[in-house]
């Protein structure tokens, strides 16, 4: 992967800008060489490269003048929260600030009449969960990685997670955030009502990738817990059967909080790891519902019934909290179970629900002709693919390989009308990418809005947009310097 | 101007000389009036219905009587309630799919399910220069890229004109029940909404009329779903409130004209003064009426809207002072805005994406600021 150059001028200016940024921030910047390699990358691992310093602000006007001294000095700025990004969305450059939140978690107002929580963008998600559980509340959205991913990471990568399908991704519950521009500007965007009154700033600063401004707080929605949930198990022999399943699912009315579909490779494997005792079949459904004892059997009578006229090959219905439990242990070890055999990369693309048996048939075509094992787990509801390509690392040119067979199988997605990422976000890792699925205008129009709000182009360079489309923009910024 | 293509639209668009005022179907008109119309009825047609995936994806002129027709066949229907604003505004016509997602128009169940931005799932329109650009795509998950599909929602036609959109939609629930509390003072119902609304049992519209169908105050909670759990949930919700004396109404038609009712704001209609549209939060609605003090008001989002019908020329927006939200006047002249104020950088921001988006200024000059 290609980056461009660092900046000469500013890495030669180390001791200078770190003095400015220590006297706005006393004590809160590291930039010894050896401390800094802590942030040198973020779950994509496969990319590494330690940033000029790290600031660690509490407050945002502390996070204004650091951008200000940023600004004025014309140092890149590489927003973090708890660098969990899979697609490299906060790896430095080795010119740049890494501005981190991790020490912003406080909770700063709860309201249960109005039903939001407002927080510093530090905290993790999890926690925002847990500030308000007690009180049978929750927040809804819940990426994997919700023990150790920021808010802040969340709302640039609109992340979604298990219970999207029913209660939407990020976008959908975050009701405003503070957000301090490259230049210092704080601006509040939105609130606790609903609804812009003019443009939708807020929608548009919802998965920008910390190329937009750095959001310090943010005001969410929370809902009250339901009563309860349970999964169901559904085995068949066929993705196809599998894929017809869920269509017919969702066309029956039912609305699940999540439909997971796993495929042979991934069942064998999280099998083998979890014991969870699922059956050796092609295709593996796990649907749950919520609502109280008697809601939730009332639809899972419908889901099962139309399980059963596909002919699946095992069915099982959770009757208590264990067997709901070991439905799902599988599936939450899907990682875990794929780290254990080997090296893996995971992809994120969506495809139309209907797309599905197609898209698997031609992924495990391609995994042949790689020669590379590829697993699928996903959220089938919504069509977001997660397919898991193993490889080992320390052979030489199957990284390569590796990102090769990824970049097909992407391509496809948007071919059959989706896209190339659902949750995970471009970053570094699907920038180059993007010509695939949009054409040079459409992606003119986003870079746009950058020039907006970050027209000297300093914030997280080198990401989301094709550096040969980001080119001319980036060699004027430095020629003005 | 007419175009029958997308294509046709752009062309339209880069040979303007003057102003242009984009128009759906003409039921809900912004801006200033001033402009050749520019009329998007040719861009019609469902392109794409996919049931078992949850899309639509049609013409920005497409009816949307044709579009809730097509989805109605299938159980299924635009879960964000796209109101009517035929009634309130006096106007006619047939609304297009384009107007709604250009205006962001949705109805009670905003609060539950979301808006109409939460349910577009890409677009396609022709910006100021008469580029055509694409954002977003057909998949309910895509964060490819910057969302340009939230901001062309209720963009109002200012950034661009919409040539087509993909929205998802969900089914059709088998039963609704509402649950109605007579009598309750505006500060007694949103603490009931509140009740309901912070209940799990998934409230999916929640208003407030002082004068409702009957002459005195009702307050109405609305369940959806399969109807086994409807009336559980409506049973189950109308012992949470103890003492106080509540009906439920299941029956359909009735269930569904109240909140039609609500969701046109029909008891506004005809009806002499302004119409103003506040957002707010939702325990601060009786405080800011009482700052109002309106000919006449109702609650919906649980007290997070307020329709406040206000004699003619009142600035509503100094009444109410610096609020968390923000007041827009629906009908009626004068000279105060329509659109409300933002703060200094949110309107410099706006400014330069609009300068961006259309460096002549053309679209739909007037509207916003
Ligand atoms: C095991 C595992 C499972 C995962 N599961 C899911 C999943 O189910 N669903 C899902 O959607 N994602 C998932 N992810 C991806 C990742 O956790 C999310 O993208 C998460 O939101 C990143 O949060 P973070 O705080 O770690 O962000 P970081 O990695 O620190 O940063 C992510 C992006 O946000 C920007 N950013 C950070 N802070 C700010 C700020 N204050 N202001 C502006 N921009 C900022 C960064 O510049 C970067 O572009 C998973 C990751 C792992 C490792």
């Amino acid at each position: 992967m290609q980056m461009p150059e660092p900046n000469a001028a500013v890495i030669a200016r180390k001791a200078r800008i770190v003095e400015m940024l220590e006297a706005a921030l006393p004590g809160g910047i590291i930039h010894d060489e050896a401390e800094v390699r802590a942030y040198e990358c973020d779950a994509l691992t496969a990319y590494r490269c330690p940033p000029l310093a790290v600031a660690l602000p509490s407050s945002t006007e502390q996070v204004s003048a650091l951008l200000k001294i940023c600004h004025d000095e014309g140092v890149p700025v590489v927003p973090r929260g708890a660098g969990t990004s899979l697609a490299g969305g906060s790896l430095p450059t080795a010119d740049s600030l890494i501005l981190g939140v991790a020490r912003m978690a406080e909770v700063l107002e709860t309201d249960y009449d109005n039903r939001f929580i407002r927080v510093q963008t530090g905290r993790t998600n999890l926690s925002v969960t847990g500030a308000v559980a007690e009180d049978g509340f929750f927040y809804a959205p819940d990426p994997s990685s919700q023990l150790a991913c920021a808010i802040a990471g969340n709302i640039a990568m609109n992340s979604g997670g298990a219970h999207c399908l029913k209660y939407g991704v990020t976008t959908n519950n975050l009701m405003g955030v503070t957000l301090v521009l490259m230049d210092g500007t704080v601006v509040e965007l939105g609130g606790a009502h609903l609804d812009a009154g003019g443009l939708d700033l807020l929608g548009v600063i919802c998965g920008s990738e910390g190329q937009l401004g750095v959001v310090t707080e943010a005001t969410l929605r929370i809902l009250h817990q339901p009563e309860g949930a349970r999964p169901v198990l559904i085995g068949y022999d066929s993705n196809e059967v599998a894929g017809a399943c869920v269509s017919d699912i969702i066309k029956a009315g039912v609305l699940p909080v999540a439909i997971e579909f796993m495929d042979r490779p991934c069942i064998r494997a999280t099998d083998a790891f979890s014991g969870a005792g699922y059956p050796d079949c092609e295709a593996l459904l796990i649907v749950e519902v919520e609502g109280s004892d008697a809601e939730i059997d009332e639809q899972l009578q419908k889901i099962t019934a139309i399980a059963r006229r596909h002919n699946p090959v095992e069915l099982r219905e959770a009757t208590d909290a264990d067997e709901a439990a070991r439905i799902w242990l599988g599936r939450k070890s899907a990682f875990g179970a794929m780290g254990s055999i080997n090296d893996y990369m995971c992809l994120d693309g969506t495809i139309p629900v209907n797309e599905l048996p197609y898209v698997l048939k031609r992924i495990s075509e391609m995994s042949k002709e790689f020669g590379l094992e590829v697993a699928n787990v996903f959220h089938a509801g919504d069509g977001n693919m997660h397919p898991l390509i193993l490889f080992n690392a320390n052979e030489a040119g199957q990284l390569e390989l590796c990102e090769d067979l990824g970049a097909e199988i992407l391509k496809l997605c948007v071919e059959v009308g989706g896209c190339l990422t659902g949750e995970h976000g471009v970053g570094v890792e699907k920038r180059d990418l993007m010509h695939h699925q949009y054409a040079p205008q459409d992606l003119e129009a986003q870079m746009l809005i950058k020039d907006v709000f970050d027209p000297k182009w300093l914030l997280n360079p080198a990401k989301v947009f094709p550096l040969d489309a980001s080119n001319a923009r980036r060699t004027a910024m430095l020629a003005a310097e | 101007m007419r175009p029958g293509s997308e294509a046709e639209l752009a062309e339209m668009v880069r040979d303007a000389t003057g102003g242009l005022r984009v128009r759906g179907g003409g039921t809900r008109p912004v801006g200033s009036g001033a402009g050749e119309v520019l009329d998007t009825t040719g861009l019609s047609g469902i392109h794409l219905y996919e049931p078992g995936a949850l899309t639509v994806v049609a013409g920005a002129g497409t009816p949307l009587s044709e579009i809730e027709r097509r989805l109605d066949a299938e159980g299924q229907r635009l879960a964000f309630e796209p109101m009517d604003h035929r009634g309130l505004l006096g106007t006619s016509g047939d609304s297009t799919i384009g107007g709604v997602v250009a205006a962001n128009v949705s109805g009670p169940r905003r609060i539950q399910a979301g808006a109409c931005r939460d349910f577009l799932l890409g677009v396609r329109f022709v910006d100021g220069q008469g580029t055509v650009i694409k954002n977003g795509g057909r998949v309910m998950k895509n964060v490819t890229g910057y969302d340009l599909v939230k901001l062309m929602a209720g963009s109002r036609g200012t950034l661009g004109v919409l040539s087509e959109v993909s929205l998802k939609v969900l089914p059709k629930p088998e039963a609704a029940a509402t649950i109605l509390f007579d009598g309750l003072d505006d500060a007694q119902a949103v603490r009931a909404m509140a009740r309901g609304l912070g209940s799990p049992f998934d409230v999916t519209g929640a208003a407030h009329l002082p004068e409702g169908p009957e002459g005195h105050p009702v307050t109405l909670l609305r369940v959806e779903g399969f109807s086994g759990s409807v009336d559980y949930r409506a049973d189950t919700m109308a012992k949470l409130f103890g003492a106080l004396p509540v009906r439920v109404e299941r029956d359909p038609v009735r269930v569904a004209q109240l909140w039609t009712d609500i969701r046109d704001v029909t008891s506004m209609k005809g009806a002499n003064g302004d119409v103003w549209r506040i957002s707010c939060k939702p325990s601060d609605a009786p405080a800011l009426v009482e700052a109002l003090d309106p000919t006449s008001h109702i609650f919906d989002w649980g007290g997070g809207l307020i329709w406040a019908l206000m004699p003619e020329g009142t600035d509503a927006r100094t009444r109410l002072g610096m609020i968390d939200g923000h007041a827009t006047r629906v009908r009626g002249a004068g000279t105060t805005p329509v659109f409300p104020p933002e703060s200094a950088p949110v309107a410099a921001l706006t400014r330069a994406i609009r300068q961006r988006f259309d460096p002549r200024g053309i679209l739909n000059p007037g509207s916003f600021h």
